[in-house]
């Protein structure tokens, strides 16, 4: 095979992969090649099995059918031991996984060295692999203190040491997944500025995505993947946003439009409220929420959204300032008066925190309003009454489970997340806190989740919207403030607002930067 | 006052509190090296007793004294071994394995040791280790007597604090088990073995851990008697966690301890029978759960600790 033409050049082939779990088919005969110095996006939605490929192709999976080649000096094509990271890794194959796997007690040097001396050597050559490591930061412009504890570094700190990792082992080919979910927008032009070069420097790239902006802006192959299957693998001039979209999809998509609310009266509004503490603290915040709007909050993951949410919800008491829900205070409340006073509340983790997977759908629907006479009599659920309940709402919200009776644990993310629209926007709150609301969901029901939030504004509810992905917040939002190091900006018409400003904000650069 | 004063400036105190010490540097560091591997290791009173008795016992049927060493550090690695493959491949809980181990451990030695020896009234004696004289060292006034008047364990158990720090932190290995005690999945993502590395480091703390037991049959004592860990196995759990999993804080914590205890002997003559002597003797245990709480509401646990790794999931 190795004196074919088509071979040249060619870092790494999968060829005819197929990997199933149960009944579930997560990659079905995909092939793949990538070549010497390019950037290959993978393009699918969430659960279209690309992790799962890329984790067969690093060794954490082992494929039912077909195999990996690699050429790890660049001339002929052989195949990859299946199921062994470190022969992925000897092979020159590096993987930035989604979550960073790093030693948090190590320094980032150290955490670089992880494996790659015989363990029972009897000391560790530092010295060496800094001076390496020095010349390869100055190349390649990572920068990274090396001598810094992980758990002191950020996020994007910690992104460029998992980067450094496989440069370190001289890798070929490198896999990143989703790089760009938790870093700002300043910071993925970074990253990918850096890719770039690294490509031009004949490393092979692949990176994993559901975002079109950023595949279409730095990638110069798409593959899609779509239900575990490849659908396209075309150039990427060749594609502009719509066709991927549809690709990806499998249909044409209509994108939720809004169009201009008409607020009200201020509804709910927090007055230098503070709670918390340490990074996730909330400090001195200023919100006002009108009837009729929607308010996103933009800001990158951790600078206080959660203590935020938790405070709206009732959840967390203010340690400062007050909190008032229509002129009433509500500051050292409980969720259960929250609900009562007309809060809908849709949390961020929703697996966690929105259902109870061991209850059945009807139970997990009639959860919140559990006390109230519809669902109890003499303190007795009436189990027949939330069952015909959650039959209409499993029809009016198009609800995919087997009955009202399958325990909520087995439905997938999006048909939970319709669970917490109906039981939440069924009892016509008065607002709605919707924390990162689409995340993981796929693009039909993202959309279904957008027409909910801008329904339940039209009525007259005001929509807090947490969120970290801007083209939903500009999509949506009627105002837009950004939270960073729990401080929030003041909310502005988000007409006047664009990525490039809010990204600055979301970094912690003042108005006046941005400008 | 002057009394008080008296005990601390003695070097037959320091040198009981050396001695007290030595079983739990033993035991502590070895409780350490597996918690930094990310395994709890509860198994540790029956391995001290396992220690205890397969060290005396080698001895007793003609084996050396350091012959006996090895063999109760082979029985602590074996019961290490049934820990480890329960809780790092199949993942079990730790807490529950760890228990299963010390009753196992315990009741398993006491057995060996009533089959070999059904009708003796008092425990066969061995010969024990002798306190070494180091040249010199041994001479010195005060200090002599006070540091370098001990068995060879006792040496042996200090030296261990420095080849364990050693390791831990200057080695590629101590690496590999200080990141699959806080994030195995690190270790697995630069092509290292979780299972092999936490296997290999539960099997060798747990060797660790019966030397602590040898010290008691083959050292302090020179006979075989049930019941005689008496919880110091428990109590190392206590000083991993007031060590902040740091052998050099280990130590001290060990020291701490050992001086405690002897001090409540000496003050329990001193101050005569008025005051029951039940009360001196939960001085050290008391004093050691008062550091605890000052020390272990800022621990830094090593964050895999308890957590089982299973290859694929995240």
């Amino acid at each position: 095979m190795a004196g074919l033409a088509q071979d040249a050049g060619v870092v790494l082939r999968l060829d005819g992969i197929t990997k199933r779990f149960g009944a579930l088919t997560a990659n079905g005969d995909v092939s793949l090649d990538l070549k010497r110095g390019e950037i290959l996006a993978l393009l699918g939605e969430n659960g279209a099995g690309k992790t799962t490929l890329m984790n067969i192709l690093f060794g954490h999976y082992v494929a039912d059918e077909g195999r990996v080649m690699v050429s790890p000096d660049g001339t002929g094509l052989s195949e990859l031991e299946p199921g062994s990271p470190h022969a992925a890794l000897q092979a020159g194959i590096g993987m930035v996984h989604q979550h960073f796997t790093l030693a948090e007690n190590l320094s980032a040097l150290d955490n670089i060295l992880l494996g790659t001396e015989r363990l029972a050597a009897l000391s560790s050559s530092r010295a060496p692999a800094r001076r390496k490591l020095e010349e390869l930061m100055a190349r390649s412009g990572l920068t990274v203190s090396l001598d810094a504890r992980i758990s002191q570094l950020s996020v994007g700190e910690k992104q460029r040491v998992e980067i450094l990792k496989a440069l370190y082992r001289d890798a070929r080919v490198l896999v990143l997944d989703e790089p760009t979910a938790v870093l700002t927008p300043q910071e993925s032009d970074t990253l990918f500025a850096t890719l770039k070069k690294l490509s031009d420097d004949g490393l092979g790239i692949i990176f994993i995505s559901h975002k079109l902006a950023e595949v279409l802006a730095s990638s110069h192959r798409v593959a899609v993947l779509r239900g575990g299957r490849k659908v396209a693998d075309l150039p990427t001039a060749e594609c502009d946003r719509r066709k991927l979209a549809e690709l990806m999809v499998g249909h044409a998509i209509v994108e939720t439009m809004r169009s201009p609310g008409t607020p009200g009266a201020p509804l709910f509004v927090l007055e230098k409220a503070s709670a918390g503490q340490g990074r996730d603290a909330l400090r001195e915040v200023d919100l006002t929420l009108k009837s009729g709007e929607i308010l996103g909050i933009a800001g990158v993951s951790g600078n206080g959204q959660t203590t935020l949410a938790r405070v709206i919800s009732g959840l967390e008491p203010l340690s400062s300032g007050s909190m008032t829900l229509e002129g009433k205070g509500v500051g050292q409340t409980s969720a259960r008066t929250m609900i009562d006073s007309g809060l809908a509340r849709i949390p961020e983790d929703r697996h966690h925190d929105g259902i109870v997977g061991a209850m059945s759908v009807s139970e997990n629907l009639a959860i919140e309003a559990i006390r109230k006479p519809e669902n109890q009599r003499l303190g007795l659920l009436r189990f027949s009454a939330m069952r015909e309940r959650a039959r209409n709402l499993i029809k009016a919200y198009d609800i995919r489970c087997q009955s009202e009776d399958s325990p909520a644990r087995l439905l997938s993310g999006g048909n939970i997340q319709k669970i917490v629209l109906a039981r939440t926007l069924e009892t016509v709150p008065k607002v709605v806190l919707a924390a990162q609301p689409s995340r993981g969901l796929d693009v039909g029901a993202t959309s279904d989740v957008h027409k909910r939030l801008l329904a339940a504004r039209d009525r007259g509810a005001g929509v807090i919207l947490i969120s970290e992905d801007l083209d939903e917040l500009m999509r949506l939002s009627d105002r837009i403030a950004v939270i960073h190091r729990g401080h929030l900006s003041e909310a502005e018409a988000s007409e006047t607002l664009d990525r490039g400003s809010l990204g600055l904000r979301m970094a912690g650069h003042s108005t006046e930067d941005a400008a | 006052m002057t009394d008080i004063l008296d005990i601390l400036i003695s070097a037959n105190f320091w040198a009981a509190a050396l001695r007290i010490a030595t079983p739990l540097i033993f035991g502590v560091i070895g409780a350490l090296v597996c918690e930094r591997a990310g395994v709890l290791n509860l198994g540790i009173e029956g391995i001290f007793t396992a220690g205890a008795m397969a060290g005396w016992m080698a001895v007793w049927l003609g084996a050396g004294l350091w012959g006996g060493v090895l063999v109760a550090a082979m029985a602590g690695a074996f019961f290490g071994l049934i820990h480890a493959i329960l809780t790092v491949p199949l993942g079990l809980s730790q807490h529950v394995s760890g228990i299963g181990v010390t009753l196992f451990a315990t009741s398993l030695s006491y057995f060996i040791y009533r089959t070999a020896l059904p009708d003796v009234s008092s425990p066969p004696r061995i010969e024990a280790f002798k306190p070494l004289d180091i040249p010199g060292l041994s001479d010195l006034p005060f200090l002599g007597p006070a540091l370098f008047q001990q068995t060879p364990l006792t040496f042996l158990a200090l030296l261990l604090v420095a080849i364990t720090a050693y390791v831990l932190y200057r080695t590629p290995l101590g690496l590999a088990i200080q990141a699959v005690g806080d994030n195995p999945a690190a270790v697995e993502s630069q092509g290292l073995s979780v299972y092999a590395i936490r296997i290999g480091t539960v099997v060798a703390g747990s060797a660790i851990m019966a030397l602590g037991g040898a010290f008691l049959t083959m050292s302090a004592f020179d006979a075989f008697f049930f019941g005689m860990v008496n919880g110091r196995g428990w109590i190392c759990i206590a000083l991993t966690v007031f060590a902040s999993w740091r052998p050099g804080k280990a130590l001290i914590g060990a020291l701490l301890f050992g001086a405690f205890d002897a001090f409540q002997v000496r003050l329990q003559t001193e101050v005569g029978s008025f005051i029951p002597g039940q009360l001196f003797l939960m001085m050290p245990y008391l004093l050691s759960i008062a550091a605890l709480i000052v020390v272990a509401r800022r621990a830094d646990y090593p964050r895999a600790l308890l957590v089982p790794y299973f290859r694929g999931q995240r």
